[in-house]
Formats: C-alpha cells, sequence, structure tokens
C-alpha cells in the first residue's frame, strides 16, 4: 500500500488532505469528526481580534443541467465566534490528535495584533499558521483580507512581522483576483513565508433573481459580489500553482486548492505542484465521508504507478508547463471517427462546421443513409472540438501525425 | 445442439461505460443510504457507486467485495426491485431509482479480470490453519470457504453433483444468469485457494467430524415437492435445472404448460417456458392471485411476456392421450389442455440425519439449510455471520 504521509515545511500530515478554512472548520467539534473520518489536517476560521456578524443569505450556486454545484460562491465572512473560544478549540484539538495537522487561519490589523496572535497561537500549540490575505469580499472592503493580497508591499511587511516572532511555519494565503500571481508570490517570499496557499476564491456573482431584479444571493432586497469556488474554479487554480511551481524564484512549497471533488482532481494538483491538498465545496456538499474515496484513490492510482509515497508524485507535470511560444509546432493530430462506435448524433459534424474549421463533413440523407461523419484528414488542424463533443468514449480519437520528425517552436524556428 | 437457456437473452445487460458513469452521476450519495440498509449483507452502495463515477473501478469493486463475495451474482439474481432499488429515495421522487445491480454487476464483472480473489479477499498465511469441511457447493457454502480461505484456513468443499454452483447455477432464471456465467465467478473465488470435491454425497457427519476441525453445512433444499409423478410432469426446479444444463430437453412439441404455484420459483419457471416460445403458458394458484408468495415484479414481467395467471384453481387429476399428458382437471370442473406440468409448490428437507448431527459444537449452518429458503444474498450473509463465529470461538481456544 503506498504511503500518503507527506511533510510539509516540516509539518508531518498523515495524507495530503487537509480541510481548507471555511464553514467546514468553523468549530472544534467538526474538525474532530473530520479527523475522526481520515482527513489529514484543517486550516480552522480564520481568527480576527473580534467576531464579525454574518448576513443571511449567504451562498449560491451554479448547477450545470443535473449536476448539482458546478460552482459555488459565498458571501459569508471570517469567524463569528469568540477569539478566546476559537484559541481554546485550538489547543483542544491538537491535545486530541496530535498527529493531524492544525493550521490556524489569522487576519488581524496592525503590527502589534499580528505577533501578538502569533505568539498566543504558538503557545496553543498548532502546527503552522496561513494568513489570510485572500477574502475577496467583506474584508478587503476595510483594508484585509484580498485588499492586502492584491498590495504585494503591505503582503511582505505583514509578512514580515509575523514572521519575526515565528517558532512554526508560515504559509501565506494568495488571492487570485491579481492580474498576475506571482507578484504576490514573490512578497511572500520576500516576507519570509515558508509556504504558500492558493487560490483563495474568485469574486463573482452568481446570478441575477428575475423576479425581483437583484443579483444573488439576495440579502433583503440587494446583494454582493462573492468568491466563486468548486468544481469550476479548478482550472483557474491549477494554472496559477503551475506558474508558481515553476518559479525557480520560488522555492517554498504549494498547498493547493480550488475545486478538489475527486482523486483524480487531487493527483492533477500535486502533478502540477502541490504538496498537500486542500478542500472546501466538496465537503460541503458531501461531508466529511468523502476522504474515504480521495484517499483510497490516490492511493489505487501510485500503485498503479508503482510509487510508493504520494511525494513522488509532487511537481511530475510541472517541466512540462512550457510557454506558448516553446510548443512544438511540428506536432500534429488528425481526428478519427471510429465507425463501429458512432451513433450518428452528427454533434462533431456541427460544431466543427459552425465553430471551428469545417474539416468534418457528412452524407446527403438524399443519397446515403449513413449518419456516420467522415473527417476530411487534409484539412484537420488538430484542434480536438469534435473529441470534446463526442458523447460516445473513444470514438474520436485524436491521432498523431507528425507534419515533420524535427521539433519547430514560436521562439525557435 | 446448446441448452435451452442460451436461446434466452439477459433482461439486464452489462453497461457499458459511458452508461455506467451517467448512471452512477446521478446517485446522490445520500446520507444513511437506505439501500446500504435494504441490502442484506451492508454494502456500501453509494460508495462503490460514487467510486464508479470517479472511474475507480477496481476500488467499486473492492467496496462490493468487502461486504459480499458474491456480489457478481447477487448483482445479476438479487430481486433488487424490493431490496436496494426499491429503497432508493428516487422512488419518494417520482424518478427513476438508481439501477444498482446493473452498476454493481459493472464494477464486478470488469474488475474479475484485473484483480484475483487472494488480493480482494486479503488473504494471509496462518500459522495454525484449520481444518474445515464444507457441504454443499452453494453459495452458503462458497461465501464460508472464501472467508475461512482468506484467515489462511484449509477449507474443502464436498458437492454430491458435478459443478459448484448450487441453485445459483442450477436454478437461476437464465435472463438473470446462466450456468456458464456463474461457473466464471465460481472459478474466480476458487482462485483463492479451496479445496473442492465433486461426486460425493455425505450422509454422515461422524467421519468428518473425525477428520476436520469443523463442518459447516450449506446443502440447501431437498428436491421439489411432488404431487403426481409420472410422462410429462416435472418438478419445477428439476425443470430449471435442464433447461440450463440438458442439451438434450425437448419442449418444441409443448404447446401448453401449466405451473402449479405461486411463489417465485413458480413464476420464473412459467416465465422460462413462455420466451423459449411455448404458446400458452398458465400458472395455477390454489388461492386468489393476490395472495401470491412471488413478488409483484416479477409477476409483471412474466405476464408481460404472455403467462397467464389463474387463482382459485386445484389440480385434482391428469389425463393421458397414448401415453402422453393431454389435460389437466381443475377443481372448478374444468379440462385444460396440457402437455408440460410443472409442480412448484416448494422443496422438501429430507436430509434428517444430518440435520440431526447439525446440532453439535463443531457443526455449522447457514442458507437455505438452516433458513428455510430465501435469496442468494440471504445465504451470503448468514455465511458471513458464521464465519465470524466460527474465527470467534477458534481465537477462544487457548492453545494448550
Amino acid at each position: 500500500m503506498p504511503n500518503l504521509s507527506i511533510d510539509f515545511c516540516g509539518i508531518k500530515s498523515p495524507n495530503p488532505f487537509w480541510l481548507a478554512s471555511a464553514p467546514p472548520t468553523n468549530t472544534g467539534d467538526q474538525v474532530k469528526r473530520a479527523f475522526d473520518e481520515g482527513w489529514g489536517g484543517a486550516v480552522f476560521k480564520t481568527l480576527a481580534a473580534s467576531p464579525i456578524t454574518n448576513v443571511s443569505s449567504r451562498f449560491a450556486a451554479v448547477n450545470l443541467g443535473s449536476q448539482r454545484i458546478m460552482g459555488f460562491n459565498n458571501i459569508e465572512l471570517i469567524s463569528d465566534r469568540p477569539l478566546e473560544l476559537n484559541l481554546r478549540e485550538l489547543s483542544d484539538i491538537k491535545k486530541q490528535f496530535p498527529k493531524n495537522v492544525l493550521i490556524a487561519s489569522l487576519m488581524f490589523e496592525s503590527k502589534e495584533q499580528w505577533q501578538d496572535i502569533m505568539r498566543r497561537v504558538q503557545d496553543g500549540g498548532v502546527d503552522g499558521v496561513e494568513l489570510n490575505f485572500g477574502c475577496p469580499h467583506g474584508m478587503c472592503e476595510r483594508g484585509m483580507g484580498s485588499a492586502v493580497g492584491q498590495e504585494p508591499a503591505l503582503l511582505s511587511k505583514i509578512t514580515r512581522w509575523v514572521r519575526e516572532v515565528s517558532t512554526i511555519p508560515i504559509i501565506v494565503k494568495l488571492t487570485p483576483n491579481v492580474s498576475d500571481i506571482l507578484e504576490p508570490a514573490h512578497a511572500a517570499v520576500a516576507g519570509g513565508a515558508h509556504a504558500v496557499s492558493l487560490i483563495n476564491t474568485i469574486k463573482s456573482i452568481m446570478g441575477v433573481d428575475l423576479e425581483r431584479m437583484v443579483p444573488i444571493p439576495v440579502v433583503s432586497d440587494a446583494s454582493t459580489n462573492g468568491g466563486y469556488c468548486g468544481p469550476a474554479v479548478k482550472p483557474i487554480a491549477l494554472h496559477m500553482i503551475a506558474q508558481i511551481a515553476r518559479d525557480p524564484q520560488i522555492p517554498i512549497p504549494i498547498s493547493g486548492m480550488g475545486g478538489i471533488s475527486t482523486w483524480q482532481d487531487a493527483a492533477e494538483f500535486m502533478a502540477l505542484g502541490s504538496t498537500t491538498l486542500q478542500v472546501c465545496t466538496a465537503v460541503m456538499k458531501d461531508g466529511f465521508r468523502i476522504i474515504r474515496e480521495l484517499t483510497q484513490g490516490l492511493e489505487g492510482f501510485l500503485a498503479s504507478k508503482n510509487m510508493d509515497s504520494v511525494s513522488q508524485l509532487v511537481g511530475q507535470a510541472v517541466s512540462a508547463y512550457k510557454d506558448w511560444g516553446d510548443l512544438d509546432m511540428n506536432h500534429h493530430v488528425i481526428a478519427r471517427i471510429d465507425e463501429s462506435k458512432c451513433i450518428g448524433c452528427q454533434l462533431c459534424y456541427i460544431s466543427c462546421y459552425d465553430g471551428s474549421h469545417q474539416c468534418i463533413d457528412i452524407h446527403d440523407p438524399k443519397i446515403n443513409a449513413s449518419r456516420i461523419p467522415w473527417v476530411k484528414e487534409d484539412e484537420c488542424v488538430g484542434c480536438n472540438l469534435c473529441a470534446l463533443v463526442c458523447p460516445v468514449p473513444d470514438c474520436i480519437s485524436m491521432v498523431e501525425q507528425r507534419h515533420a520528425p524535427e521539433r519547430k517552436s514560436w521562439n525557435n524556428s | 445442439m446448446s441448452v435451452l437457456e442460451k436461446q434466452i437473452s439477459d433482461h439486464k445487460p452489462l453497461y457499458g461505460q459511458q452508461a455506467a458513469l451517467d448512471e452512477a452521476n446521478r446517485c446522490l450519495y445520500c446520507y444513511d443510504a437506505p439501500c446500504i440498509t435494504a441490502c442484506p449483507t451492508g454494502i456500501d452502495v453509494p460508495l462503490f457507486i460514487r467510486q464508479i463515477a470517479h472511474r475507480d473501478i477496481k476500488g467499486a469493486a473492492q467496496t462490493i467485495w468487502n461486504s459480499n463475495p458474491l456480489g457478481y451474482s447477487c448483482a445479476r439474481v438479487c430481486p433488487v426491485e424490493v431490496l436496494c432499488v426499491g429503497s432508493c429515495v428516487y422512488n419518494h421522487a417520482g424518478e427513476e431509482p438508481i439501477q444498482i445491480g446493473k452498476l454493481q454487476r459493472f464494477a464486478t464483472e470488469n474488475a474479475m479480470t484485473t484483480l484475483s480473489a487472494k488480493q480482494v479477499f486479503h488473504k494471509r498465511e496462518n500459522t495454525h490453519p484449520k481444518r474445515v469441511a464444507l457441504i454443499g457447493g452453494g453459495p452458503a457454502s462458497l461465501t464460508a470457504a472464501v472467508l475461512l480461505a482468506a484467515q489462511g484456513h484449509k477449507a474443502t468443499i464436498f458437492e454430491k453433483t458435478s459443478s459448484l454452483g448450487g441453485l445459483n447455477a442450477l436454478g437461476i432464471a437464465p435472463y438473470k444468469l446462466q450456468f456458464d456465467d456463474a461457473q466464471k465467478e465460481i472459478d474466480w473465488l476458487l482462485g483463492i485457494g479451496i479445496n473442492v470435491k465433486t461426486n460425493i454425497n455425505i450422509s454422515s457427519l461422524k467421519p468428518l467430524l473425525d477428520e476436520y476441525d469443523a463442518v459447516f453445512i450449506g446443502i440447501g433444499l431437498g428436491p421439489d415437492t411432488r404431487l403426481l409423478r409420472g410422462q410429462g410432469i416435472w418438478g419445477a426446479t428439476h425443470l430449471i435445472e435442464s433447461i440450463k444444463t440438458d442439451p438434450t430437453l425437448e419442449l418444441r412439441r409443448i404447446k401448453h404448460a401449466c405451473v402449479i404455484g405461486g411463489g417465485n420459483t413458480a413464476i420464473d419457471v412459467a416465465h422460462e417456458l413462455a420466451l423459449l416460445g411455448l404458446k400458452h403458458v398458465t400458472v395455477l394458484y390454489r388461492k386468489d392471485l393476490s395472495l401470491m408468495s412471488g413478488y409483484e415484479h416479477e409477476r409483471l414481467n412474466a405476464q408481460q411476456d404472455g403467462v397467464q395467471f389463474r387463482g382459485h384453481c386445484e389440480l385434482v387429476g391428469v389425463r393421458r392421450t397414448q401415453g402422453q399428458l393431454s389435460e389437466i382437471i381443475l377443481s372448478d370442473d374444468s379440462v385444460v389442455p396440457c402437455q408440460l406440468l410443472v409442480s412448484a409448490i416448494g422443496q422438501s428437507h429430507d436430509d434428517d440425519t444430518l440435520k440431526r448431527e447439525s446440532e453439535h459444537p463443531r457443526v455449522w449452518k447457514a442458507g437455505d439449510f438452516s433458513n428455510g429458503g430465501k435469496e442468494v444474498v440471504n445465504a451470503v450473509q448468514e455465511a458471513k455471520l458464521i464465519v465470524q463465529h466460527m474465527l470467534e470461538s477458534w481465537s477462544n481456544t487457548c492453545p494448550i
């Protein structure tokens, strides 16, 4: 059985799956139940000097057909519980679960506040801290959360304050609501962060209640932008993580999150550079119990690849993430339709005809009753669209047919 | 010449990959799901379905086999309509329930080609293996043998016929599971390391108790209870077995068949005869049809394929023409043409010797022999529990 334990900045985690700082980690009771079910670690809901008050309602979702919660958004804020209660619970969790990882998430203002809370959580026994520079609504309107994440100089400064008094690892949580994630990432390194975690949620408005003409979620007669998450944001997260992973000037580990629901998601996040994974939306949808198939599925994958330890997976795909200009332009694929599997829906035809390069043809029904389209191979540009729209597994394959044996790129031609 | 059951097609064919994914994605993954409670072996249904949805077929199959070593055949033969599928919450939403049996078959049928029974059941070495004799080669004994072998014990199955499977191989309606497919599962299970002795009839346990540490009885029920005998008159289980295994069985000249009984065996055999092309097949039940013990969904399926059902009639006599069965006489004085009369009124339980000898501390039993006749899945669950008791009783014994 492959080993799922992992070392993150010197913190030993029984497996790479952590709960992200969010409603599932609001209380000590929830975190303990999660640890009982098998989660490796948890980042507690963000502590602040005084608890905030949340609004009602708080969440909204985008469904895709009959698939529920493809995307999720929240206008909830950080912890609404007294600081003393939270600190007691943190300490309590570590006493009962010494082998699981507990990270305290922090959002404070002045240097004194930051350094004071740092000393207090360290005394309480947590394994590390996560600095919340990412909350994209509410707190940022008061200069905290993503307002910090969008100001590299401020991010560095606060990180340095915390580093001055830290005896445990500092993780800086990055907001994706920036035009270049490398800026705040470099700022985190400059400030002395031991690791970065990303992505926090993306600024979003989920839709409009067309009866009341108010965006959703509706609070009385108005709404506001919230943080988008869930499976829909995974590609955005993967990009930003990969950018950081391949940057030689960011040598610190990454805790990756953003729509992780299945063991494949987890493996993909690790392959692009995440050492640990944080999960929120999938837990809010299905409960802590999903940890079973996450760990079992990941173990099965590692076993199938003959990897003894999950740490062997970290970063395996990073070197293959290149700039567009370095891609091999002599690589070419052509779509091939398997006539024995084709069911005659003709979706490949219309998507190519209207939406791509008009390389697929169908028979005139007055002349030939066959509904199987065919690819005009010398015109096919190998874009993949037909393979993506085809509903039958393995019916359309993209077959390699290089233009020339040597490599040629935009940057090197 | 081929056995007749090959003419009957599979009523729940194997899912293709996309169909399985689509159905698995429809499952809501309920908390404390009713389908788990409905399954006599307690398979974690939502978990294995979620694993299929996440393309972890081996994981899904492992989840199934963790609770039910005969997960493949149960997927095909269980009355899911009254068990897991019947309990699916979608039934309350006016939507189609999840096809749990078909998904279970998809996972196990695919995984059997890549995983071995030794891997799946985590066979371990045992420094002090017990020797266990299991009588009867049906689902109860097979389950017990697999679970004992997994713990490194030496299991030997004694089967009186030439092949294993019991009613799971010889008594299942062909549109659910055919003899060959039942054997494939058995061969896969035997890979864990089980001794098999076929064509041996055990009439007394005494010699076995001398040679083995424990004896397990999984012999099921006895032969069909018979009202009458003679040409054209069959016991139901005997006829079903012949349809599945006898290539010389000839039914083409039969125009009218009558089945006496009201349980699932009566409905099954009548249904098979209709599917084999017999023009008139009638089930005759002595009480009101609403009191039949057979499953409602099976009765409706049989009716859709042409089987007629008549209540309030009992058989009082038969008539023959030139030695061949030609008519039967019913209690309402009606005379019905009939060239094939099937008796499906239950099975006897004739082995009194074994019954008496089974009251011995080293003798264990499960399945139809001890429960009076239920489903395959019940035999599996009982065998699981009995093996647990056996293992516990051995661990309480201190070696001196």
